[in-house]
């Protein structure tokens, strides 16, 4: 079984990845954008953070640096997809490709360290006088619930109801007057503003930012968003929102329950995750029609 | 009010897809005209609405609407002082979303979104005022997600959220085609009563000719891309089916009568 330890390690992991899973559920049911820069704009967020702290940047401050440079990540996504026609799964992977070189350039390197460093963690710790096991899940379980209201709040703005409409149903919303490729720009940048704030948690948590530590992102979104969909309600776009960040972090206690299994001589690495993660979103994919086809097997059986 | 000044619409040009969808049309509309649009499948007629409101922008020509000229403007531009209802009711609304959030994304037509509450309090009585309208009980309805309504019942919201900002021209592309009869004479009973009561500048695209001639103050056959017909006032109001079936196969030079028995 998984111990206590673990079980806190995957909470604090489920909320800081959560404002990543708010982000890809912003672009792919929100928008209906299949959106893959989130795998370059984690780590860019967690570069961007990581750099601004090693030079003397208040934690804070790093992290609203990491949110810019990730809604300009998407942006660009969203102009090449836009302005210049290019399909909205290419443009996305020509901006996360492009990250991986910039990620490097901006840390100089392909890793950086942020032991030693003062953290926004580091800062919370000493301000609550609890245990890091404790006080960094609460510290990230606020942050996503403020970045949950907020996106809630926003979603339910004029502007925010001109982005649904968006998703939903293009023509309709350009015949009232909305420009469709502005709130399309707009969404995806926001999107990945998430998603590098997220980063920068996530660099701050594990002590040091790694060019490689985007690989997977997209999946492992949206096991989290189908997760939470699958198990919590989707009735209204507010529900469907707290059940992404609770599915974030119930995909965290699953993968930790994974790593923690032993059959034999077998057990799972960590280098196994994305193999299992896929297996997860496969499953969570196919039951519903499972479902559906044990259903109709009981109806004729009883009949 | 709407200027229509040599149109010319040429898909797929120098190619051998080349399509000459509209070939020089001249349209002037006044403030209250409701003109209905008539011609065969491949007329032109929904190029045309789509012309006025930029789905794309023409090959030649100009086009007004209130004295500017507007012929290099964006769809979504345009679509502030315009108001569009779609042949597939599916295209007016939005499915995820509730009748009150369609209509307070319709009720911003031409105003800036900003981050006000997108359903106010003050806004849910108007909505169920022009809701009541209708006669079809959705003013009970206002959280209800309009993918819960039938066809009908969409197309009739979308009238709504087309025309309650008065726009300055109405665009109906054969907005009853894919309902039902009864249904359909219900959404043109709403269209008339709503034009009239707005005095909004209309035009209408229809494949029946008997709506064609009951309703509006004037009436236009388009063919191969240009306007052979336009008739108004008086010589309106006495037309029959027949008049305009005669005259449309003299323009095209065919033998009526053996058309015409495919019609009865």
């Amino acid at each position: 079984m998984i111990s206590l330890y673990a079980f806190m390690g995957a909470l604090e992991q489920g909320f800081a990845f959560g404002l990543m899973v708010l982000g890809v559920y912003l672009t792919f049911r929100v928008l209906d954008f299949p959106d893959l820069t989130v795998d370059g704009s984690l780590p860019l967020g967690a570069a961007v953070s990581a750099v601004a702290i090693t030079n003397g940047y208040h934690p804070a401050i790093a992290m609203s640096m990491a949110v810019g440079a990730g809604f300009i990540a998407g942006a660009v996504t969203g102009i090449l997809n836009t302005k210049f026609k290019i399909l909205h799964l290419l443009a996305s992977i020509l901006t996360m490709i492009s990250l991986y070189s910039i990620n490097i350039r901006i840390m100089g390197r392909p890793n950086m360290t942020l032991l030693g460093q003062d953290t926004m963690i580091d800062q919370f710790i000493e301000f609550t006088g609890l245990a890091p096991y404790i006080s960094t899940p609460i510290l990230f379980a606020i942050v996503s619930i403020v970045a949950l209201g907020a996106l809630i709040w926003f979603l339910k703005t004029s502007f925010g109801l001109a982005v649904l409409a968006t998703g939903d149903n293009p023509k309709m919303i350009t015949s009232l007057g909305v420009n469709r490729d502005m709130i399309i720009i707009f969404g995806v940048g926001l999107s990945n503003a998430m998603v590098a704030l997220s980063g920068a948690l996530v660099a701050q948590n594990q002590g040091s930012a790694d060019v490689n530590m985007g690989i997977g992102t997209i999946i492992a979104g949206l096991a989290s968003v189908i997760i939470g969909e699958t198990i919590f309600s989707t009735r209204s776009v507010t529900a469907a929102m707290i059940s992404a960040v609770l599915g974030s972090v119930l995909y965290r206690v699953a993968i930790a329950l994974a790593l923690g299994m032993r059959i034999g001589d077998f057990a799972f690495t960590p280098s196994d995750l994305n193999l299992v993660t896929a297996v997860l979103v496969i499953v969570a994919l196919v039951s519903p029609q499972i479902k559906a086809n044990v259903l109709g097997w009981r109806l004729r059986s009883n009949a | 009010m709407l200027n229509i000044n040599n149109a010319t619409k040429t898909f797929n040009p120098n190619s051998v897809n080349e399509v000459q969808a509209l070939r020089g049309i001249n349209l002037e509309v006044d403030k209250g005209d409701f003109i209905t649009i008539i011609g065969s499948n491949g007329a032109g007629k929904s190029t045309f609405l789509n012309s006025i409101a930029g789905t794309f922008i023409l090959s030649s020509g100009t086009i007004s609407i209130n004295g500017k000229d507007v012929t290099t403007w964006p769809e979504h531009k345009r679509a502030r002082n315009l108001g569009r209802v779609f042949q597939d009711p599916l295209l007016g609304t939005c499915t995820s979303l509730t009748i009150e959030q369609n209509m307070a994304i319709a009720l911003k037509r031409g105003k800036k979104r900003g981050l006000g509450l997108g359903v106010r309090a003050k806004d849910k009585l108007l909505f169920k005022e022009q809701l009541s309208t209708l006669g079809l009980g959705l003013e009970n309805r206002l959280t209800d997600q309009v993918g819960l309504l039938s066809g009908g019942q969409r197309q009739a919201l979308t009238m709504i959220m087309a025309t309650m900002t008065s726009p300055d021209v109405l665009l109906l592309d054969e907005h009853t085609a894919a309902l039902d009869p009864k249904t359909g004479q219900k959404i043109l009973d709403i269209t008339d009563t709503v034009v009239h009561r707005d005095e909004l500048t209309t035009l209408m695209v229809t494949h029946n000719m008997n709506q064609a001639i009951n309703m509006g103050n004037r009436l236009i056959m388009l063919h191969q891309g240009q306007i052979i017909l336009d008739i108004s006032g008086n010589e309106k109001k006495g037309l029959k089916v027949e008049d305009l079936l005669e005259r449309f196969y003299t323009f095209r030079g065919e033998n009526v009568a053996s058309d015409r028995m495919l019609f009865s």
